[in-house]
């Protein structure tokens, strides 16, 4: 049996009724949903250990409201893969930005930093500054476009020492889905870390000019409204935000090389815009 | 008081704390001293009120006059909201 239909079986197994369906996600991960059950296939890169504690985390009570409980809190082992399973919720609709809810988000940020960290049990480090890392060791090429984001990568200063918080670790509109109501989703990167990292994306598309600034501000204002500890007092975001927005910046940059890459393409007018951030910060 | 210039009635008006003399005849002005600076300091508060501040950002953000944010259908766009 492949592993889809080991997925499926499980799924069934935990009250999962009607016809699986594949969930598109990352090319290393396998979401499968059947009904009112979701089975998560980790990626093999993950570390097994560490993804145990996450998922342990995000059943505590601590979390309740904030983050999707799984629906056991253990992590099992299927042909190799780490698997776990969720309970099914409606993602942010893509064709709705509009209505995208960027303060609800920001909400469930500012509550999971908030959250004490000797309620949850221990976890790993978050895993924000890793994945850009991760995203910029990634690029195979040795161009002018991958030049820039190494050399960028490489000259980010170091970042200065703040408390660690619980942080999501890897947060995009993706990462929310709605049941009764909203909650953060996906515990692959969740962690101890400096939280600033969390509302590192939706900062590095607005440095970038993708983000509607009216849109930047209701989130980082919804942000700081909810008592959202990242930002110091509030008075200039950008002291926190500065390092980790432009290691995102760059992270995404890598990303959209590695993506135009493999689809033999050139890089879009998006893409570009966040190859043209990098260059701004090799020269800031 | 008579016009300096047309020997018409000059009428006294306050506005705004200023002492304004007024020709009935010729409609010509005359200041106090130091009225003139008064008026002076409040056209510049007036001009002063501030325009809105730029969206701060960080020194290497992109300018953000101008854009109309058209790419929201764009598919990388999309893709890169929604994934890691």
């Amino acid at each position: 049996m492949d592993l889809e239909a080991e997925l499926g079986v499980i799924a069934a197994a935990h009250g999962g009724t009607g016809e699986p369906v594949l969930h598109p996600t990352r090319t290393d991960v396998v979401v499968l949903r059947r009904g009112e059950v979701v089975v998560k296939a980790h990626s093999r890169r993950d570390d097994a250990e560490a993804l145990r504690l996450r998922v342990r985390a995000a059943a505590s009570a601590a979390l309740s409201g904030v983050l999707l409980p799984p629906l056991r809190p253990d992590v099992l082992t299927v042909a190799g893969r780490a698997v776990t399973l969720w309970p099914a919720g409606a993602p942010v609709a893509h064709d709705e930005l509009d209505s995208a809810p960027w303060e609800e988000g920001a909400r469930l940020l500012a509550r999971l930093h908030a959250v004490p960290l000797p309620l949850v049990p221990p976890l790993p480090e978050a895993g924000g500054p890793e994945r850009a890392a991760r995203a910029v060791r990634r690029m195979p090429g040795d161009g002018p476009v991958e030049r820039l984001l190494r050399r960028a990568f490489e000259e980010l200063p170091e970042p200065e020492p703040v408390p660690g918080l619980l942080a999501h670790g890897d947060w995009h509109l993706g990462q929310l889905v709605r049941r009764d109501r909203w909650l953060l989703i996906d515990v692959d990167d969740l962690g101890v870390g400096d939280p600033a990292w969390d509302l590192a994306r939706p900062a590095a598309w607005y440095a970038a000019g993708l983000l509607d600034p009216a849109v930047w501000e209701r989130f980082v204002g919804a942000y700081l409204a909810f008592g959202g500890p990242a930002l110091g007092d509030g008075a200039d975001p950008w002291r926190r935000l500065d390092l980790p927005a432009r290691a995102v910046t760059i992270q995404l940059a890598a990303v959209a090389v590695v993506n135009a890459g493999r689809e033999g393409r050139e890089l879009d007018e998006v893409e570009q815009s966040l190859v043209e951030a990098c260059n701004r910060i090799v020269r800031a | 008081m008579q016009c300096p210039k047309c020997r018409g009635t000059m009428r006294t008006y306050e506005r705004n704390g200023v002492h304004i003399e007024q020709c009935d005849n010729c409609r010509g002005i005359f200041l106090d001293y130091g009225e003139l600076e008064t008026l002076t300091r409040m056209e510049a508060s007036y001009h002063a009120a501030p325009p809105p501040p730029p969206a701060p950002g960080p020194a290497w953000g992109a300018p953000h006059g101008g854009h109309h944010y058209g790419h929201h259908r764009q598919r990388s766009w999309v893709g890169m909201l929604f994934s890691s």
